[in-house]
């Protein structure tokens, strides 16, 4: 593809197929996983009966689920704890945003495989599934930065084969979203 | 942490949100994955801030690492919080001391 661009109040761009599976496969992967989160989430007859739903009150054990559903509350960049006022605290926010945070974080998995074609070719989007490709784009970056360590230091050309491969993806990704916010921003 | 422009910001906030009811602060986190031209597109979307105000808020989080990006009550912070979230940033709410 060559960026988007603007088109008569949406932003257009071409996508061959290799492009749309990659696009497709790793939002599938996100949406995927957040569903698996939301199953382990407590099943209680308060919530049945009130329709008020909970998730967990702890945080995804995967790492990679943690910075895509990330604490209310600042923990301790050292020790991970919270101050021993906020875990408690952190841990009800948490049951309650949660749920919602996985639904808009699928609903954006949503709007990027209904409108990327499988085949590739055009993508046309509105403003408001733009900012759902974003969102989404955004969260497949987080969930490969955090699995293969990108920090601010990161070399450009790593040693292993593998890595070097996926993290060209993070990067066709990065400049993929970046000419997104360009073209919803010029 | 607050700069001319913060407290330019503060001053305009409309009468009746008195200082006692907005004690809480959201603080938006750097991270080496998020983009500075998304984050400054997030800002301006969450919160209706112009452009330049949004620039400057990410370069705040860009070079020293953190900045706060909006204040209020516990509820409106919370909401933030979870709005940032959603967008993907790394924020979390604090009780001013």
């Amino acid at each position: 593809m060559h960026g988007w661009k603007r088109e008569d109040g949406h932003v257009v761009a071409e996508l061959s197929q290799q492009e749309a599976a990659v696009v497709r496969g790793l939002v599938g992967q996100v949406r995927d996983m957040l569903t698996a989160r939301s199953e382990e989430a407590p099943q209680d007859e308060l919530s049945e009966i009130t329709g008020i739903r909970t998730g967990p009150s702890t945080p995804p054990q995967d790492r990679v689920m943690e910075r895509l559903l990330p604490d209310f509350y600042r923990r301790d960049p050292d020790t991970g704890e919270s101050d021993e006022e906020e875990s408690g605290a952190a841990g009800a926010l948490r049951s309650l945003h949660e749920p919602e945070l996985i639904e808009a974080k699928t609903a954006v998995t949503g709007t990027v495989l209904r409108t990327c074609p499988r085949e590739g070719g055009t993508v046309r989007l509105t403003a408001e599934q733009a900012d759902g490709w974003l969102s989404a784009l955004n969260d497949v970056r987080l969930a490969l930065g955090t699995a293969l360590e990108v920090d601010e230091d990161s070399p450009e050309e790593p040693e292993d084969d593998l890595v070097r491969e996926h993290l060209g993806v993070y990067q066709w990704l990065t400049w993929v979203q970046d000419s997104l916010v360009e073209a919803m921003t010029s | 942490m607050t700069t001319p422009a913060e407290a330019e910001r503060a001053q305009l906030e409309p009468a009746g949100t008195g200082a006692e009811d907005k004690p809480w602060t959201t603080v938006v986190w750097n991270d080496p994955v998020n983009l500075m031209s998304y984050v400054t597109y997030v800002l301006q979307q969450i919160f209706g801030y112009d452009r330049e105000h949004a620039t400057k808020l990410m370069l705040e989080v860009h070079h020293q690492g953190r900045a706060a990006v909006s204040s209020g009550s516990k509820e409106k912070v919370e909401g933030d919080v979870a709005k940032l979230h959603a967008a993907g940033l790394w924020a979390t709410m604090q009780k001013d001391s």
